[in-house]
């Protein structure tokens, strides 16, 4: 039965039905609504037995978090943007201690300059920390993935970062399926911890690890990640069988399996694509759209047969990595192994630039016909570019590109557009 | 599909407009999504909200570039916001006015397109059953009066589902108070908006 709910607040009911005993938080926008809700939940008796931990940071939230689910407590926390970075050590603590903590991040860029809206650069700065990261592509996937999520980590022994893109999904009021607390129980038992903190059983966890065993311990935690590629899928299946409907996994084709073009993506781009595919198969274009769900770990022998039958690949990239091109796209290369598809990278959405049908449309007519570079820029304004490299080469000092770029187009502060 | 934009200053519970409306095309029966503009919102300073209103799931996740109908909940924006950008032909622009367009110097602007633009004197519908010049509710009910897309007992069920005791009960008094004014006053000229939009799904 659906309800028409704000997401961040069917998220919080989600989370609350996991049964957390732990949540902390620092409040960052986009993720405040989903923390305040928790708090709410909690101050009202609605969620308990649960403990809500004010902390003064994001690296104390996730410190926190550490401690707890060290203890034995189901953990959570939820972050974004400099907020993510300002956890990043304790972020490769939690992975490496193997402390199944579920995190959400409702993502949203990386300052200079500051902005405040939706990309990826967060989570994607932070993939290799060790958690596993899930990518949602819809607010009802995101729901379903962080009951996945609790699922996964506790089997695991690993934390889990599921990634909702922040107010396109988090601020978004639709009608969203809520796993009963009876569907959720049947699903998730109890916090079975592999290591308990437990003064009666007195041990250690987070020795120092010299050269001797350092590579192994390592190793072993990127073998804990692998099994997650097997768990996920599962456990997804598992889910869906309660739910009856499609709960995460690796990866999900749509039109895929005929097509010339396929479009590699994560997160909430996905759905606009869809209609957009839909648009241009009645056209007759052979386009389809390859949701990664879940970037760590990488489901690279998946996605290499979910591109088989692809003339050309579109990788849509809602990060940059500065000096290289695109986070997504170096996986799927590897992921596309000898194999030499034409592969396109295409930039967009970055601090919160809609992506659009209008835009989208003429670049995927380009690559499905080869008339795309290798590395393209959505809705990039080059004259607003090329007037501030002139202006730049004028100048001895010319100051920093963000206020002299707003100055041109007419912004006063920072603000929408 | 049928699209919405709301313009209006925060406080003036723009995107509590967008919600209640989403609210009431659901438990109408039909699919919604709302979501705000995703700026810093001040008391005081132009945002905008919008809602998108379906028989079918929606996927879209792009803004709305071309709006049905656009509604305005403060009449001093129409000259300092791009009001009628992307209005559909035939589309509405419904403003919280007990001015009319020519009084307001915005009949020329909105001309064309067989556009219709309509005043409702949505404040003062507030101030009178609900105590507040807070116009977004009883725009609500007016929109539902001029084009059917929700209707008045939905909107009264979506405003009792987000608002409590005399909150609910102003609230629900001025939009039936909108809805009753809109049907002697409308200026009719198009046909309800009821049937889908452009922008496909």
């Amino acid at each position: 039965m659906a309800e028409q709910i704000e997401a961040s607040v069917a998220i919080a009911t989600a989370v609350a039905r996991c049964r957390p005993e732990v949540l902390c938080a620092y409040p960052i926008t986009p993720q405040t609504h989903i923390v305040e809700a928790l708090s709410r939940m909690v101050r009202a008796g609605d969620l308990a037995p649960c403990e809500m931990v004010n902390v003064e940071s994001e690296y104390s939230a996730c410190s926190v978090a550490i401690g707890a689910s060290a203890a034995g407590a189901r953990a959570y926390t939820a972050t974004a943007s400099q907020g993510l970075l300002y956890m990043a050590e304790a972020l490769f603590n939690a992975a490496g201690l193997g402390l199944p903590i579920v995190m959400t991040v409702a993502n949203r860029a990386l300052g200079a300059p500051i902005n405040i809206w939706n990309d990826h650069s967060d989570a994607l700065a932070v993939r290799d920390c060790g958690f596993i990261q899930l990518y949602a592509a819809d607010n009802q996937e995101a729901i379903d993935m962080h009951i996945l999520a609790f699922r996964i980590a506790e089997q695991l022994s690993l934390p889990v970062m599921v990634c909702m893109d922040g107010y396109v999904l988090t601020h978004a009021i639709e009608p969203l399926e809520l796993p009963s607390q009876e569907q959720v129980d049947s699903f998730l038992p109890p916090f079975a911890p592999r290591q308990i903190l437990d003064p009666d059983e007195p041990m250690t966890i987070g020795a120092m690890v010299g050269p001797e065993a350092f590579t192994e311990v390592r190793y072993l935690a990127h073998l804990r990640q692998q099994e997650a590629l097997d768990a996920i899928p599962a456990l997804a299946q598992e889910l869906s069988e309660r739910t009856g409907r499609a709960c995460g996994g690796l990866l999900s084709g749509y039109r895929t399996s005929d097509a010339a073009l396929v479009v590699v993506a994560m997160g909430s781009v996905l759905g606009t694509l869809e209609v957009l595919i839909d648009e241009m198969r009645g056209e007759g274009l052979s386009v389809g759209a390859l949701a990664i769900k879940t970037f760590r770990p990488f489901p690279r022998a998946e996605v290499a047969a979910a591109l088989g039958g692809a003339a050309r690949i579109l990788v849509l990239e809602r990060a940059i990595a500065i000096g290289a091109g695109g986070v997504l796209t170096d996986s799927v290369r590897w992921a596309l192994g000898a194999r030499q598809t034409p592969l396109h990278t295409v930039i967009a959405g970055l601090g919160g630039r809609p992506i659009t049908r209008r835009s989208l449309r003429p670049v995927l007519e380009a690559a499905a016909t080869g008339g795309l570079g290798e590395l393209h820029f959505l809705d990039l304004r080059q004259d607003l570019v090329d007037r501030e490299l002139a202006r730049c080469r004028s100048s001895a000092r010319p100051g920093p590109h963000a206020e002299a770029i707003l100055r041109e187009i007419g912004i006063v502060g920072a603000g929408p557009v | 599909m049928f699209s919405v934009r709301i313009h209006g200053r925060g406080g003036q519970g723009v995107v509590t407009a967008a919600e209640l409306l989403s609210l009431a095309a659901f438990g109408g029966g039909s699919f919604a999504q709302a979501f705000p503009s995703f700026g810093s919102e001040r008391m005081g300073a132009p945002v905008a909200a919008f809602c998108r209103i379906d028989q079918e799931p929606i996927r879209l996740r792009e803004p709305i570039e071309e709006p049905d109908a656009v509604i305005v909940a403060d009449a001093t924006l129409v000259h300092q916001v791009a009001l009628f950008e992307g209005l559909r032909e035939h589309g509405l622009l419904l403003i919280a006015s007990a001015r009319t367009p020519q009084e307001l110097g915005i009949a020329e602007l909105g001309a064309g397109g067989g556009r219709v633009l309509q005043c409702v004197p949505a404040r003062e519908l507030a101030l009178r059953h609900l105590g507040r010049p807070i116009p977004n509710v009883a725009l609500l009910g007016a929109f539902a009066a001029q084009t059917g897309v929700i209707d008045l007992p939905a909107l009264e069920r979506a405003i009792d589902g987000r608002f409590a005791g005399a909150a609910a009960e102003g609230n629900r008094a001025a939009a039936a108070a909108a809805y009753s004014w809109l049907l002697e006053h409308s200026v009719g000229g198009a046909p309800p908006l009821a049937s889908a939009g452009r922008e496909g799904r």
